[in-house]
């Protein structure tokens, strides 16, 4: 059973974490100061038992190690700059309920002037609360690495002035798409991993998931929110099926659609639903609406395929984006024929050059017309692209399917 | 906080620019000066010369070598800077938006405080 002190590290992190560094001024220091209040927790509460308001004690507790380091490590700190709040330091009383200062180090973590892989760990590490090297076996890098990252991502919050608010009304569409970036990012690297072995991360799909129930609990008011949480929620929702026993790849139309998750799909379409109620459509939308028109497909049979590729083509002029043609163009070949798909091919190789789904789209359209030739030269070339042993073992298969 | 803006461009299209060309973009410093001035915000600036006037001094064992140029050959060059008081890196950010230039490197400045 998981240690009361474990649980409760986990249910209040993120909370507890942007409460200290508000009133500090500092991430590290509250970093610092709740692994003390955790460590005293885990040897205390097995000996007196587990307080009344677990937050409540790992805060005060807290408050008192970071204390305790300031007085001893003075001269050592005076000389660290101290976050940016832009607010006078409000004492917060113990007799209320523990504000929630997330949304803030959400924002913070998420800054458009930090590198993307760092938004990521911090984003992970604080508002999450995942050890540190847990972040570093989920994106298979050295604890040591990813501490160096970290590191020096809170020296750039610190020394320039990243804010640690949330942004002003007209900044905040541009900010939150970044934050949104940032779970989708999570989300993407755990649904098709781009390295190693394994195809799929579930536990970065399934932190992501995570995070993004935490962004809407924030901004419930959001629709984009809602949109990548559907969108989430309802590719997530097809992990069992999409890996088979030996850890192969299951296409879609292949998947043995009992094991999907449903009440997952049923959650998502929720979700969509809800989003949909506004006016106007987004990426996250238009994805979401994708996901939900697979989900929704009693057998690969029935997929709606001109809706999907309609879809994928309002996508593309909204985003540009070559990959998006590149699954419009796979989309058309299902409603309207493979020739069709492979015209929509055509002038993506420079954009998409070292990326392994081209040929690979291109060599299945090609065996479907019959073209055996071209489909054997376009397997060859999307194998010697292919990031991932399954991957590769997928596209060895087929290319032997054609004889 | 205190940073620096640090312009950087092509000294070509400086050097190629006509009259009119120059007269507006020292308007538009114009107006950005106004700008940061009315928000109590400007503590300095200047305009560099262009790098074919510069000479980069290296120390060398016990000597110094100099050279005839700026110290990194690149197609875009430092033109000049300012220097900005704001409240946090949005604000400096803010700043590097509404300057004239297509590049604007944003470096806060080391402040000393008595202890």
């Amino acid at each position: 059973m998981t240690h009361p002190a474990e649980q409760a590290y986990r249910a209040h992190y993120g909370r507890l974490l942007a409460l200290l560094a508000a009133e500090y001024r500092s991430l590290d220091t509250a970093e610092d100061a709740l692994a003390d209040a955790y460590a005293k927790a885990v040897a205390g509460w097995r000996d007196r038992g587990v307080p009344a308001n677990p937050a409540a004690w790992l805060l005060t507790v807290a408050r008192n190690a970071a204390t305790d380091r300031l007085r001893r490590d003075a001269t050592a700190r005076r000389k660290l700059p101290l976050l940016v709040t832009g607010d006078q330091d409000a004492p917060f009383t113990d007799t209320g309920p523990i504000p929630d200062e997330r949304l803030r180090l959400v924002f913070t973590c998420c800054h458009p002037a930090l590198a993307p892989a760092a938004r990521v760990a911090l984003t992970l590490r604080y508002v999450t609360g995942l050890r540190t090297r847990e972040i570093a076996r989920m994106f298979l890098v050295g604890e040591a690495t990813m501490a160096a990252r970290l590191t020096r991502a809170k020296k750039k919050i610190a020394a320039a002035g990243v804010p640690y608010r949330v942004p002003a009304a007209a900044d905040l569409p541009a900010r939150l798409d970044t934050v949104l970036h940032v779970v989708y990012l999570v989300f993407t690297e755990g649904y098709r991993a781009t390295e190693g072995t394994a195809l799929t991360r579930d536990e970065l799909s399934h932190e992501a998931v995570r995070l993004a129930a935490v962004v809407a609990e924030l901004m419930p008011a959001e629709r984009d929110v809602s949109a990548l949480r559907a969108l989430m929620l309802l590719q997530h929702a097809r992990r069992d099926a999409r890996v088979d026993d030996t850890g192969g790849l299951v296409r879609l139309s292949d998947q043995d659609r009992t094991a999907w998750h449903r009440d997952e799909i049923a959650h998502g379409l929720e979700l969509l639903a809800h989003a949909l109620r506004g006016t106007g459509e987004s990426r996250y939308l238009l994805e979401a609406q994708i996901a939900a028109a697979h989900a929704t497909a009693g057998k690969a049979e029935d997929t709606d395929w001109a809706h999907i590729a309609a879809l994928y083509a309002r996508l593309e002029r909204r985003t540009g984006s070559p990959v998006v043609r590149l699954n419009r163009a796979v989309a058309v070949a299902e409603a309207d024929g493979p020739a069709a798909g492979l015209a929509l091919l055509t002038g993506l190789d420079e954009a998409l050059a070292g990326h392994h789904l081209l040929p690979a789209a291109r060599a299945e359209l090609h065996a479907r017309l019959g073209e055996t030739d071209d489909a054997r030269t376009a397997f060859t070339a999307a194998i010697a692209l292919a990031g991932t042993d399954t991957e590769r073992r997928w596209l060895t298969a087929r290319r032997e399917l054609l004889g | 906080m205190k940073y620096a803006l640090l312009i950087y461009g092509n000294e070509k299209n400086w050097a190629e620019a006509d009259d009119a060309a120059r007269t507006q973009a020292y308007a538009e410093h114009g107006r950005f000066g106004a700008l940061l001035a009315e928000r109590g915000a400007m503590r300095g600036g200047e305009e560099l010369a262009a790098t074919d006037s510069a000479t980069t001094v290296r120390a060398a064992g016990d000597g110094f070598v100099l050279t005839d140029g700026p110290y990194a050959e690149t197609s875009e060059q430092l033109g000049g800077f300012y220097l900005v008081e704001a409240a946090d890196l949005d604000e400096a950010i803010e700043y590097a938006k509404a300057l004239p230039g297509d590049l604007v490197e944003v470096r806060p400045v080391v402040e000393y405080t008595e202890q």
